[in-house]
């Protein structure tokens, strides 16, 4: 007879709400057919909107549950109220989008959902084997949605050379996981934390092969280079609003796990990491930003950009303490406003079948639609980092910290990499006020929902970038939690 | 000479690595997944050789936990791979034409 | 006795993963894969996990590579297409970079394993790997994870039929 442990539910209320309403609308699905199946989506919105009144009820609390498997605290928290909002945006970005391409079905709002439970779970997992399943649930629905529009082989192909490269990087990570196992005899984050404080002589190269394996993993699924290679035509092949999810939520939730596992967990062993960190944060800023410079198709553009932004949150990983946390945080909030913005504009002035997504493709568009021309520049300076936007008060944060912590190399390179991507983001600007009209610019509609995801990011940009303390405030609030311990 | 756990975990690294060499050099997208099969084998024998040596069972329930992800990721990547088939009449990695690596 | 038994599973095991990545046609790489799994369960039981073997051979052996062989058969996949020269390249190149990887295991492993050459565990207590220990942790210690495959193979479940139930809409 086996004595059961009490089971603390509570703890995992927001992955629970998201769950049910994931179920609810696959069978709602069931039930409704054809074209009155818009009302799908509002179920899927008010269980995001539910699921953030429960995270909101947790604020502040720090409880464990499942034997230590989950960790609920301010910082897990965060991340989950970024996965919801980037869930919340992707939804308004999708309904029109998918109306416009016939592809309108509740299983792309089940995948989101499910998704969505996986980034939760892993933003607040305090064990390996709990964050490998919860990357794994988040995976799988993402290669669905990247196949998503199953008539298309460019879609098909995303989705295969999605699954392909994630199943591999799996590989890598169960396998490190397997000699943290082997050389700790634990995979409780706690537990690792005590056993490495304990034993300072000589760290067992085991660890070290373990965690260097896990990061590799991890390092596939937010695509840093030199593991990068299917970003590109993942980020194409799928349709937009996915790409935009895929750039926002995924990448977050890789940032949440890899800022828990390796300053916090792996903290007394730190030091031998930062090295890595530190080049690869060097080669996915520049590759990423030197590619991106000679793109002409603006999703593709995107993708590269999204690379070169994740190294920059990478150069605040390479910091290591709880500032460089700080301002790696309120970057991945910035970025999520801005991105989202950026992939809803290129929605918003494609039209269906998405086959011309090229920059010149934008030419004269302020003359046409000078609200839109201005919205997308918006975004452009943002994401390049000019001020008063959310991208420049980033920036400069991760830069500052990374100089007042003695990172005065990874600094340097940062802001030139920042120089550089300023030509193509003010290439999309020019295209659009210099450039004479492109014979491809059609009308444009301007749909409710997509319109309220735009100006939802556009003021999440404009906010955080004219009033950062606030936010500055809320994120060192959910930070501090997680360095008390140590 | 008696068998150790050095012995296990050799072997696991050269199966692990001829897994990862299958990944780079095939272009046959089921080899591909064939490959990433024998990598997570190669896993589950390194946990399996840690749990008998550490004489706890924890890393063999991780086995259970890797089967069913390995079963999830080859159903989907199955269906995946019928579905382009179906499209293109060809699963080979190089003939899709944005797939460059 | 043990020893030879594991030279003769690893020679399998080694030989069937070799055959896996080199053979041209899917059909017989996937047969080795059944035996390098096969083999695999061996090294399991070998160790005293015997419930893990059982594990790998119904379900790994049995209906994951049932899986595979189906699919094959299904799209009468032949051969793959002649390799060019730039492929060749890369065939240099992953095998060269497959090779240092196991080297450099095999030196961290000389170099980590100060406590695993002396303490050998064979032969292993019947008691450490029993089924009831083993669902004990999984119903315990690891409820949350167990849950949670659950959702995984339902969005398996769900995707698989959704790529194959109908038409997309029409390529363009």
């Amino acid at each position: 007879m086996i004595s059961l442990p009490i089971i603390n539910f509570s703890v995992i209320y927001p992955e629970i709400i998201i769950l049910v309403t994931a179920i609810a609308v696959l069978i709602a699905d069931l039930f409704i057919k054809g074209d009155r199946r818009a009302p799908i989506s509002l179920i899927a919105l008010a269980g995001i909107i539910m699921a953030a009144f429960a995270i909101h009820a947790q604020w502040g609390a720090n409880v464990s549950g499942f034997s230590g498997a989950i960790i609920v605290d301010n910082y897990a928290l965060l991340f989950k109220y970024i996965f919801l909002v980037g869930a919340l945006l992707t939804l308004f970005l999708s309904v029109w989008y998918l109306q416009r391409e016939e592809l309108f079905s509740g299983e792309y709002f089940f995948f989101i959902l499910i998704s969505i439970v996986g980034m939760m779970i892993l933003s607040s997992s305090n064990e390996l084997i709990t964050a490998f399943l919860g990357l794994e649930i988040m995976s799988i629905p993402l290669y669905l949605l990247a196949g998503f529009d199953k008539g298309k082989l460019r879609s098909n192909e995303a989705a295969l050379k999605y699954l392909l490269m994630g199943a591999f990087a799996s590989g890598f990570l169960i396998y490190g996981i397997a000699f943290i196992y082997g050389s700790m005899g634990t995979t409780n984050f706690d537990e690792i934390v005590r056993a490495l404080s304990s034993d300072s002589l000589d760290t067992d190269p085991l660890i070290l092969i373990g965690i260097s394996m896990i990061v590799i993993g991890f390092a596939f699924k937010t695509a840093f280079v030199p593991f990068h290679s299917w970003v590109p035509d993942v980020y194409t092949g799928a349709p937009t609003p996915v790409t935009a999810f895929f750039s926002i939520a995924p990448k977050a939730a890789g940032f949440a796990i890899l800022f828990r596992l390796l300053t916090v967990a792996f903290s007394p062993i730190f030091v031998n990491l930062s090295t890595m960190l530190w080049v690869l944060a060097v080669l996915t800023m520049s590759v990423g930003n030197l590619i991106a410079l000679t793109q002409r198709n603006i999703k593709r553009m995107l993708a590269y950009s999204s690379i070169a932004h994740a190294g920059y949150i990478l150069v605040s990983l390479a910091i290591g303490t709880s500032k460089g946390t700080e301002a790696g945080l309120f970057y991945l909030l910035a970025y999520t406003a801005m991105n989202a913005g950026a992939f809803g504009m290129v929605i918003l002035l494609g039209h269906k079948g998405e086959d011309d997504l090229t920059i010149s493709s934008y030419g004269g568009l302020s003359r046409r639609h000078p609200v839109a021309a201005a919205t997308m520049s918006l975004f452009m300076f943002s994401l390049a980092g000019i001020p008063p936007t959310a991208g420049f008060i980033g920036k400069f944060n991760i830069f500052s910290n990374a100089i007042s912590a003695g990172f005065i190399w990874l600094a340097i390179i940062g802001v030139i990499n920042s120089v550089i991507s300023v030509y193509y983001y003010l290439r999309v600007i020019i295209t659009m006020y210099m450039k004479p009209e492109a014979d491809s610019v059609t009308t444009v509609t301007y749909p409710p929902s997509l319109l309220v995801a735009i100006i939802l990011a556009a003021w999440g940009t404009l906010h955080i970038g004219l009033f950062p303390n606030g936010w500055l405030l809320f994120i060192r609030e959910s930070v501090v939690g997680l360095y008390q311990a140590l | 000479m008696s068998l150790g756990l050095a012995h296990f975990l050799v072997l696991s690294a050269v199966i692990f690595s001829i897994g990862v060499i299958g990944v780079i050099t095939r272009r046959n997208a089921i080899i591909v997944l064939m490959s990433i099969e024998l990598m997570l084998n190669a896993a589950n024998l390194a946990l399996v050789a840690f749990s008998a040596f550490r004489q706890d069972p924890d890393g063999q329930i991780f086995v259970f936990f890797v089967i069913a992800v390995a079963a999830a990721e080859a159903a989907v990547g199955l269906a995946l791979i019928m579905l382009l088939f179906r499209n293109r009449k060809s699963i080979n990695v190089d003939d899709f034409n944005l797939m460059k690596w | 006795m043990h020893l030879i038994l594991f030279i003769i599973f690893a020679v399998f095991c080694i030989a069937g993963a070799i055959l896996v990545i080199v053979l041209r046609s899917p059909v017989a790489s996937a047969i080795s894969l059944i035996f390098v799994m096969c083999a695999i369960a061996g090294l399991f039981a070998l160790v005293g996990a015997l419930f893990v073997a059982a594990l790998q051979v119904i379900v790994y052996a049995g209906a994951v590579m049932v899986l595979f062989l189906f699919v094959i058969m299904l799209l009468n996949i032949k051969e793959e297409l002649i390799t060019t020269d730039e492929k060749r390249l890369t065939r240099y190149l992953g095998s060269a970079l497959g090779l240092a990887f196991v080297l450099e295991i095999a030196y961290f492993v000389r170099r980590g394993l100060a406590f695993g050459s002396s303490s050998l565990y064979l032969p292993v207590p019947k008691e450490f790997a029993s089924i009831e220990l083993i669902s004990t942790g999984i119903f315990t210690k690891y409820l949350l994870a167990f849950e949670m495959t659950s959702i995984l193979l339902l969005v398996a479940i769900v995707g698989a039929i959704m790529l194959a139930r109908g038409k997309g809409r029409r390529d363009t």
